[in-house]
């Protein structure tokens, strides 16, 4: 049986599998299977497979759809590959190189909530997966895959494609509904969720890229098969990614739940000469630090959450020895400074705040003071006391950084005190 | 409303993108992405005609269109380079690639050469971290960069 349904098709030399071959390896079965089923049995069927969200916050996929109202009228399903999360590099590669899979996946998830209408919502940078895609819906339609007719059955679905302008905080689901609908892109507030009252005040379903691409596999190979691809609770291979001073960065489809020593000493081929691991962050900029210690903990959900931080996006960030973690702390709020969408006043204004007191540390012109300040800046920014995540994320690498690199920081704070 | 600074094809694919929405503000981003296309950036007049086309007033659009930093409305040099400024891309140099590009063009970030050859910006992620340090030219992503040469970016897409 398959062991890397998502990345195993891939071409040698980089180009995007084509229609044929995608067909010629089990592809569009899996939306065949699906339209043979009531929309409730395909919900089950995966809800079975425990797909968790694979965006960052792992919410069941399943669970989420079944949210969706039964009754009829407008529906939407979206499809996230807004990708900004700085380190994240995983769902480019998906529709660069396989974009059937998407749109099978795609359609699937359509089918399932009762949509006829999905937007694969892309960040404006990646064009060529936006070519891509393009291409493989063309002749998606011209196959009669999609359209008034889905694979001759009696189901109608039209996707589209929107490239954003380019913000991160479009990535988060009710931002993306707000892009997507040509207002200024800032979170809505939460009740009601997008699956009661989501795109123009439709019931909508917004699932991550990879998430979406596991769909075509759950339905052709069943749920069982899914489980055992896994090594916990939950079903399914997970990319993971590694970036940083390591011999081999890069991206690779494994079992959920393989341990990040693995990853990082097998697939990546361990440290670069001369170069000794300090810390990780899991999966993504908005992940909270990992020590060595931690290098036997088996990256799935609920594992890296017992050791306080997240899975996130799976793409490892690697911080060395020969680093300054404070400084690499300043640059992940300068980010998150920058995209900050200036909607509520914590985030809007403690980031840029934080960043400023990072940046005079750095600079010698700190104090021990602003070791505190930043403690403060950590609470005011907690879940809960901002708009939306993001400015929780932004403040995940700083306190774990503060707890682990305390050193550092009392460094730089004693250069300004005297 | 003139619209008689958009050619026939920008306002057909203007209409045709209208298409795909419910509403008018949905295909917002999309028109203003047409109209940059050609000249790089989006003036006082274009964004106006735009704004005409959609039926929708200026400033919102206006307010659309600075919100997201792939759409300009400041002119660009011919070329726009953008260097990747976060975290994979700093762990392997790319604040020594911006030193060595800022150095070679004479600007400083957020600048374009007074000869309007070049306009360097820094941008998040560009989501090909395993290869860093990366940049895109227009809209060519460049991987692997070496820090300390700043010539391949600034001739990428030379003599094609
Ligand atoms: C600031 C911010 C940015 C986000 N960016 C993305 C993104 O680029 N892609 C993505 O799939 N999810 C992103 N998310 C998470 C989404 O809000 C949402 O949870 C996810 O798309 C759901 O998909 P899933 O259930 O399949 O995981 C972001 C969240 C926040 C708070
Ligand atoms: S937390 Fe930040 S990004 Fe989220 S709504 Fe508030 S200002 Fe906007
Ligand atoms: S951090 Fe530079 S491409 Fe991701």
């Amino acid at each position: 049986m398959e062991t890397k349904p998502l990345t195993g098709r891939f071409r040698e030399d980089g180009r995007a599998v084509s229609l044929k071959e995608y067909h010629a390896a089990g592809g569009y079965d899996g939306l065949m299977m699906a339209l043979s089923m009531h929309p409730d049995n395909v919900q089950k069927r995966v809800q079975d497979a425990r797909l968790r969200g694979r965006g960052g916050a792992g919410f069941p996929t399943g669970l989420k759809w079944s949210f969706v109202p039964r009754t009829p009228g407008d529906k939407y399903f979206i499809v996230n590959a807004d990708e900004m999360e700085p380190g994240t590099f995983k769902d480019r590669e998906l529709m660069e190189r396989d974009p059937h899979q998407v749109i099978e996946g795609a359609a699937i998830g359509a089918y399932a909530i009762g949509a006829h209408t999905a937007y694969i919502f892309i960040r404006g940078e990646y064009r060529y997966a936006e070519k891509c895609l393009q291409q493989a819906l063309d002749e998606a339609y011209l196959q009669g895959i999609l359209g008034k007719r889905v694979m001759g059955r009696d189901y109608a679905l039209d996707i589209h494609l929107h490239l954003s302008g380019g913000r991160y905080i479009c990535g988060e689901e009710t931002a993306l509904l707000n892009a997507l609908e040509g207002k200024r892109p800032i979170p809505r507030a939460k009740p009601p969720f997008p699956q009661v009252a989501g795109l123009f005040g439709q019931p909508t379903v917004v699932n991550n890229l990879e998430t979406v691409c596991n769909l075509p596999h759950i339905m052709r190979l069943g749920p069982e098969w899914y489980l055992s691809l896994s090594r916990c609770e939950d079903g399914g291979t997970k990319l993971y990614g590694v970036s940083g001073p390591v011999n081999r960065p890069g991206l690779w489809e494994l079992q959920l739940g393989t341990t990040a020593r693995e990853i990082l000493e097998i697939q990546a081929g361990g440290m670069r000469p001369g170069h000794e691991l300090r810390a990780f962050q899991p999966g993504g900029a908005s992940t909270d630090f990992l020590l060595p210690e931690h290098l036997d903990v088996p990256l799935d959900f609920d594992s890296v959450m017992a050791v306080g931080s997240r899975l996130g996006t799976g793409c490892l960030i690697v911080l060395d020895r020969q680093t300054c973690p404070v400084k690499m702390v300043l640059n992940l709020e300068t980010f998150f400074a920058r995209e900050s969408c200036g909607w509520c006043t914590p985030c809007r204004d403690g980031l840029p705040y934080t960043e400023t007191v990072l940046r005079d540390l750095v600079a010698g012109r700190g104090c021990h003071e602003d070791l505190e300040l930043l403690q403060e800046m950590i609470q005011w920014m907690a879940p809960g006391n901002t708009f939306c995540a993001l400015a929780p994320g932004a403040m995940a690498p700083l306190q774990s950084a503060l707890r682990y690199f305390r050193e550092d920081f009392e460094r730089y704070a004693g250069k300004g005190d005297g | 409303m003139s619209t008689s600074s958009l050619t026939p094809d920008e306002i057909t694919a203007i209409r045709k993108a209208l298409d795909t929405y419910l509403w008018p503000e949905a295909a917002a981003v999309d028109a203003l992405y047409i109209v940059q296309q050609r000249h790089g950036w989006v003036d006082d007049a274009k964004l106006e005609a735009v704004a005409g086309v959609l039926g929708l007033s200026p400033a919102y659009l206006d307010s659309l269109a600075t919100f997201y930093p792939l759409l300009h409305r400041k002119p660009v040099g011919r070329k726009v380079i953008r260097y990747c400024d976060s975290v994979s891309c700093w762990l392997m140099g790319s604040d020594r690639l911006a030193a060595s590009l800022r150095e070679r063009l004479g600007i400083g970030e957020g600048e374009t050469t007074s000869d309007g050859a070049y306009t360097l910006l820094p941008h998040p992620c560009l989501g090909a971290c395993h290869q860093a340090p990366v940049a895109m030219v227009a809209d060519r992503l460049l991987t692997g960069l070496d820090p300390a040469d700043p010539d391949t970016l600034l001739e990428e897409g030379d003599g094609n």
